[in-house]
């Protein structure tokens, strides 16, 4: 086992090595250098103090030296500075807001296997029933869905029509006065609507994938074996199909990381939910470049571990991965 | 096998119904500057925000312009977006993963690994880092999400050249002396072309979903030009009054991509019904 991890490790150091590289080509294909915007913006920047920045940024120095010196302080998370009138180093920033968009990617991702994996099995089970042609129906309405515009139309709803959700936020502003109970159920009244619809996106692929497992997985022997032997048709689906069905969705869970982090600028600025996703919009809207290349850095090692966690993960399930 | 194509491809409702939205689609922004019952950027200060009527069938928006009129200009900006920036995917995609699977080797190795190193970048991440440095202008929005979406195609096509570079017909190219390039394009990439067909319909329809995303969030395309997703703008900011400006526009980006998933999907069980 502690062979395939680290295995697994060093086959993570090029695509760490690609990473930095692709930032870092990414941030340089600013017309003109960060600092003529920083000093652009102000009129009172001599030329002293451009050169200065020049040198803080190591913009004087070649290409490679630059990327050397970027990367040796990334290594230690030195991200840098925002361009913002706080000035607070970027690292941070992200580290005040990431807990808030893991936990929700977190939440929407139980959310998903919660529904999505009955629906699967229960469609996969009864192939070609009602159930299966109306989930099937669902499913590829799913997967045309723009999100955004469901969130919309759910707060037009819920947040507008019937006043039964908030429709911003994570907290009532009168939530410092709350008793703890209350306060609970506000943030969890808070949570609905953005978990549900980040879910949203994961389902339809998700339900889908464990439909097509399932039906292949029941044409296999051993359960016909199972059947032979008079199990009954539940033990048959629920202990011996089931099982066998559930470990690729490991993969499926790590891939589909990234669509999650994604798409957390689109809730958290839908909703106003202060998580690292509205960090990088208002980072972009404001090009604050530094904050914005920390994020983007961050977004992908966060794939990358969600990637080994679900590697390692399927190896402990099943033990054909660690010896093949 | 062409006309087997089209037998099964006419019997498929699914698919038909999808190549009557695409078709509808085309006619309608080819038709917009005709069919549009207004100047899309008229502004009428006396209408501003009024609920779908007789004269406005789907409502105006916060400058009192036409809604209906600014979908149907919308969709030629969709349709741009979503033809343009497949094309630029395909391209990329095409080229490397026909290198990768034509020299295998370290050639594959290099290619495949920028592969995976681009799909650890979370996809509107990426878009959004370069909209940040770039201007977020209709041109820029294309090549960007082409750019960022081809790795998908890469690894499809990568996987039929390394099967198909080991058939006969390849083996009898070579032996009468064609180059590695006309082997590649005119031998084996023919033979390819149906899974890339499929993927480019797909295709179109994220990079439409994504254009309106971006769109909605204020940095894809800019008003005054009209899309779908710059509509929806209009409607988050005046959620509480005009339902309008968040219902329709939304509606017509859920038909198109419903529209063209479907042809994809329509188009694959034709073409191979095995893969069903």
């Amino acid at each position: 086992m502690i062979r395939y991890i680290v295995k697994r490790l060093i086959f993570m150091v090029p695509l760490l090595i690609g990473i930095t590289i692709v930032c870092f080509v990414v941030m340089h294909l600013a017309p003109g250098s960060p600092t003529d915007l920083e000093t652009q913006m102000n009129p009172r920047a001599s030329a002293e103090y451009r050169e200065r920045l020049k040198a803080m940024y190591d913009l004087d120095k070649p290409l490679h030296e630059q990327y050397l010196i970027w990367v040796k302080k990334l290594a230690v998370l030195d991200l840098g500075r925002s361009f913002s009138p706080d000035r607070r180093p970027v690292s941070e920033k992200i580290m005040e807001r990431l807990p808030i968009t893991i936990s929700l990617n977190v939440l929407s991702l139980i959310l998903i296997l919660i529904i999505a994996i009955p629906i699967g099995v229960l469609s996969a089970v009864y192939q070609d029933s009602l159930f299966d042609k109306v989930t099937g129906i669902f499913v590829f309405i799913g997967f045309a869905m723009p999100t955004f515009w469901l969130a919309l139309l759910l707060m037009i709803l819920f947040g507008v029509n019937l006043g039964w959700l908030p429709i911003s936020g994570i907290r009532s502003l009168n939530y410092e006065y709350l008793p703890p109970g209350m306060a609970i159920v506000d943030l969890i009244r808070h949570l609905i609507l953005p978990v549900t619809l980040a879910a949203f996106g994961g389902l339809a692929g998700l339900s889908r994938y464990m439909r097509s497992n399932m039906l292949e997985v029941i044409r296999q022997d051993y359960i016909m074996t199972a059947r032979a032997k008079g199990l009954s048709e539940r033990v048959v689906i629920y202990r011996h199909a089931l099982r066998n069905a559930l470990l690729p969705v490991i993969t499926i869970l790590g891939l589909s990381i990234p669509g999650l982090i994604g798409g957390s600028v689109i809730f958290e600025t839908i909703f106003a939910i202060p998580g690292m996703g509205q960090l990088f919009y208002m980072s972009v809207m404001a090009r604050d470049y530094p904050v914005v290349m920390g994020v983007l850095f961050i977004g992908a090692i966060l794939t990358l571990l969600g990637n080994l966690i679900a590697d390692v993960s399927y190896a402990v399930a099943d033990p054909r991965i660690r010896v093949s | 096998m062409k006309t087997d194509f089209w037998k099964r491809f006419s019997k498929n409702k699914m698919a038909l119904a999808g190549s009557c939205v695409v078709i509808m689609l085309f006619v309608i922004s080819l038709l917009a500057p005709w069919i549009a019952p207004y100047d899309p950027n008229e502004i009428d200060l006396q209408k501003v925000l009024s609920a779908p009527s007789r004269d406005h069938v789907l409502g105006t928006d916060q400058l009192g312009r036409d809604v209906f009129t600014r979908m149907i200009w919308g969709s030629r900006i969709s349709l741009k977006v979503g033809f343009v920036a497949t094309g630029i995917a395909i391209l990329i995609g095409t080229v490397l993963g026909a290198v990768a699977g034509y020299y295998g080797r370290w050639v594959d190795a290099v290619i495949m690994r920028f592969v995976d190193i681009m799909l650890c970048f979370p996809t509107f991440f990426l878009i959004l880092a370069v909209i940040a440095l770039l201007e977020p202008s209709i041109w820029n929005i294309m090549i960007i999400i082409g750019v960022t979406g081809w790795m998908g195609i890469t690894r499809l096509v990568r996987a039929d050249f390394t099967s198909l570079k080991e058939r006969d017909f390849v083996l009898a190219a070579r032996a009468i002396g064609a180059s590695d390039l006309r082997i590649i394009f005119v031998h084996i990439l023919p033979n390819a072309m149906a899974s890339v067909l499929v993927a480019a319909t797909l295709g179109v329809a994220g990079a439409i979903l994504t254009e309106s995303a971006l769109s909605f969030l204020g940095i894809g395309v800019q008003p005054p030009t009209p899309s779908w997703g710059n509509i929806l703008t209009a409607g988050k900011d005046n959620i509480d009054i005009a339902w309008w400006l968040s219902l329709y526009p939304g509606m017509a980006i859920l038909i198109t991509v419903l529209g063209y998933n479907l042809l994809g999907e329509g188009i694959r069980d034709s073409l191979d019904p095995r893969l069903r």
